[in-house]
């Protein structure tokens, strides 16, 4: 915002609409008891494609992808208006492997052809994306054999990497840079290991044994991976950002409910000053929260120049407030609140993965120090 | 284009031909930042008073107020264009203060025919000063426990009691004062009345409050058998406590939004500091845990911002929202913040009062850094503010305060 004017913060009355929508239909279909349900039911998936497609159905999945891929080339703010609702759920649908992390891949880097073999099938809830850039003690190196390359090493913590159609991989080309690569898991070489995180969130490791790729698998330029992945993590951390704003308002809105309900000393207990002034405090980093996630949603819409500071307030702002809102929420719940017979315990477990996720927020203010100047 | 848009168009174009260019980039155009006029002004600055005269020339000092009273006879939305137009560029607002900002406001809405005629035009033209008579030394966040006594006699009330904090007092020409007109009503809301006193009636004695800044913005107001006319009082007798509250609402927004300044100044200002006293030149700061300070500054100041932002959309869209119960509160920590950092990689060279070995700017930004401790306790301290939001907007039970 820096001397100049203000993006537009408000929803119009479609993006209303879709908001309300999402917000019942969520609410209804998705509670984030399921959460509990698929971890102790051991569900293979860990979430629930039958609901993916009548989200596809209802066009959330397609909202930003071009009408040439069979979207409906609306903007990355309409697509957070829905992550934010999907948010409040907790809904471990792969919106952030699918439509974050491989469908901004596609569209910020992929060739005519890849967006079209596989951008129609993410809007039909057909086809599942994932992207593995983390890495522990193997990390992946791409070498030139014959027309195309071999991968080998290991991604750590890839989300939807159990299920996904497509993964893309960044991998070290020969010292000279970082390449992005689109990769069918069943080829061989490729292994995939299910992961168990505190957050419900579905993750794989992904080992590459020499896997065979040929050059129409870049997504983006050879060598020049590293910017492509920077400004995906910037999108996608601008999404779950409003995802993030999402769980806080709703583990907020429990909070409250409960605070006037529970009685102690014959009294509501949210009727005492301690929790009132704590509960004021988190509705105003949400606040503040909301009007850094919708500039940022804007930004990616409208003025590139922008996104990656907005991208790291957003990104930042929104994990301190979650991961705040949450251990309020649990604090303000007693005992209950600690207990696995409660939902709000898994508002927690989210808020700490999602601000471990795309960044913690010292390193996205050491960025935005960097893009100031200082 | 809307009319709006085309209004903006119109604001833009006259602020910017006839702001004068010194002025530019020295304000954040807040309502109590400026020129504040009154019969003991002694600004001598000549493109201050040319920018007022030529406000006044454009009756864009009180943009919507009727034109009758002294305004431009705007709708609200067409005045906060024109303050929005003027923030802009930094310049300040042609006049500012209380009565333009919240006396003025108040009289539209409850006062007489025969007040707003009296009173609003001298405000209009920045010729009268106007402060606030609430708080006393038992009526702080406790207000409605003011004690300030106003007994009728005849065409007359008789005031006898103290105002404390009367900010400005020193220079103001007229106090609208909070008074007990019934002892003993039922209710200490009930029986408080808003009269209005010329500063220079017998009986008032002014007399100024240093603080632990060194400056003295604020008076007490001793009352001792003061004569004001029964003409002067607002609204009903007995019935101000409605009208005290409109005005701490007008109050309470604008400290949050006049706190506001430029975006990203407060981290600008800080990152300079630092360089300045750390001796590093550009680049990175050289302390890492500073500069994440810096940056959790900065990031809450542009969040702030684009907050402000969002509140005005919202209340321009006809939809406000609740957040603007929050910007004193945010707007007064951040504040704070800003000063506390900017001490912070001061070192010992912020421990100046006065004198040698200090610069300037040094001992100001102390005398401001303690100045600032002020912001969270007046116009309702955040405390205050966290009950009423906790109360209005998250609908919480009161409890024992």
């Amino acid at each position: 915002m820096s001397g100049h004017r203000a993006p537009s913060l408000l929803l119009n009355d479609e993006q209303k609409m879709l908001s309300k929508t999402a917000h019942e239909f969520i609410r209804e279909r998705a509670p984030a008891a399921r959460i509990r349900t698929f971890r102790d039911s051991k569900d293979e998936l860990g979430f629930s494609r039958d609901l993916w497609s009548e989200m596809a159905e209802l066009g959330w999945l397609g909202l930003q992808i071009p009408e040439r891929y069979d979207g409906l080339g609306l903007g990355f703010f309409d697509l957070c208006v829905v992550l934010e609702q999907s948010g409040r759920e907790l809904m471990p649908e792969p919106f952030i492997s699918t439509l974050l992390l491989g469908t901004q891949a596609l569209l910020l880097g992929g060739t005519d052809e890849q967006k079209q073999a596989l951008l129609p099938g993410v809007a039909a809830g057909e086809k599942l994306l994932a992207l593995g850039y983390e890495e522990a003690d193997s990390p992946v190196a791409a070498t030139k054999a014959g027309d195309g390359f071999e991968l080998s090493g290991r991604k750590v913590q890839v989300l939807d990497g159990h299920v996904a159609d497509r993964i893309i991989i960044s991998a070290a080309t020969d010292d000279r840079g970082t390449t992005l690569f689109l990769v069918d898991p069943s080829l061989a070489g490729v292994s995939i290991t299910r992961q168990h995180r505190i957050d419900g969130l579905g993750a794989a490791l992904v080992s590459l044994e020499r896997v065979a790729v040929g050059r129409d698998a870049i997504v983006g330029k050879a060598d020049e991976g590293a910017a492509l992945l920077d400004a995906v993590l910037d999108r996608a951390s601008a999404g779950m950002a409003a995802q993030m704003l999402g769980a806080s308002e709703q583990a907020f809105a429990d909070t409250i409910n409960y605070i006037k309900e529970r009685e102690q000393f014959g009294v509501p207990i949210g009727s005492f000053q301690a929790l009132q002034h704590r509960a004021v405090s988190v509705f105003t980093e949400i606040a503040l929260t909301r009007s850094v996630v919708l500039a940022a949603a804007r930004a990616i819409d409208d003025t590139p120049d922008d996104v990656p500071r907005l991208t790291s307030l957003a990104k930042a702002m929104a994990s301190e407030t979650f991961l705040h809102t949450a251990k309020e929420a649990i604090q303000m719940h007693g005992g209950i609140g600690v207990t696995d017979e409660h939902d709000i315990g898994f508002y927690m477990k989210r808020a700490h993965a999602a601000y471990m996720t795309f960044g913690k927020p010292s390193q996205h203010r050491q960025r935005w120090a960097e893009l100031h100047g200082y | 284009m809307s009319e709006l848009d085309a209004f903006r168009e119109e604001a833009r174009g006259w602020v910017r031909a006839n702001a004068p260019k010194s002025l530019w980039g020295t304000s954040g155009s807040g309502p109590f930042e400026g020129y504040w006029g009154g019969s003991k002004c002694e600004e001598t600055d000549p493109d201050l008073l040319r920018w007022r005269d030529l406000a006044i020339e454009k009756q864009w000092t009180a943009p919507s107020w009727p034109v009758e009273y002294g305004g431009g006879g705007l709708s609200r939305e067409q005045e906060d264009i024109i303050h929005a137009e003027m923030k802009a560029i930094g310049v300040p607002r042609p006049i500012a203060g209380q009565g333009l900002a919240m006396f003025g406001p108040v009289l539209l809405e409850y006062g007489s025919d025969a007040q707003r005629a009296q009173h609003l035009p001298g405000i209009a033209r920045g010729e009268v000063r106007w402060c606030q008579g609430y708080s006393e030394p038992n009526a702080g966040s406790d207000l409605a426990n003011l004690q300030l006594k106003a007994e009728r006699d005849g065409d007359a009330y008789v005031l006898n009691g103290q105002k404390i904090w009367t900010s400005h007092a020193n220079l103001s020409d007229w106090i609208y004062c909070l008074t007990r007109t019934d002892p003993n009503a039922p209710k200490k809301q009930v029986g408080i009345s808003v009269i209005l006193a010329d500063l220079s009636t017998p009986g008032i004695t002014v007399r100024r409050i240093d603080l632990i800044s060194g400056y003295s913005p604020f008076c007490e107001t001793f009352f001792d058998n003061v004569r004001v006319p029964a003409a002067n009082l607002v609204g009903k007798e007995n019935e101000g406590w409605t009208i005290a509250k409109a005005i701490l609402g007008h109050e309470r927004s604008s400290i949050g939004r006049s706190i506001a300044r430029q975006p990203g100044s407060a981290q600008r200002e800080v990152v300079a500091r630092a360089r300045k006293h750390l001796g590093a030149g550009e680049g990175a700061i050289p302390d890492p845990l500073l500069r994440d300070e810096i940056a959790t500054l900065g990031m809450l100041e542009e969040a702030f911002h684009l907050t402000l932002a969002r509140i005005q959309q919202s209340a321009e869209s006809g939809t406000p929202g609740p957040e603007g119960s929050i910007t004193k509160i945010v707007g007064t920590e951040l504040k704070q913040m800003r000063f506390e950092l900017g001490m912070k990689v001061a070192g010992i060279q912020g421990l100046g009062w006065e004198g040698p070995g200090f610069d300037e700017d040094d001992l100001q930004y102390t005398r401001d850094w303690l100045r600032s401790r002020a912001s969270t306790i007046e116009g309702g301290s955040s405390e205050i503010q966290k009950n009423i939001v906790s109360k209005r907007v998250l609908g919480l039970p009161e409890g024992k305060k």
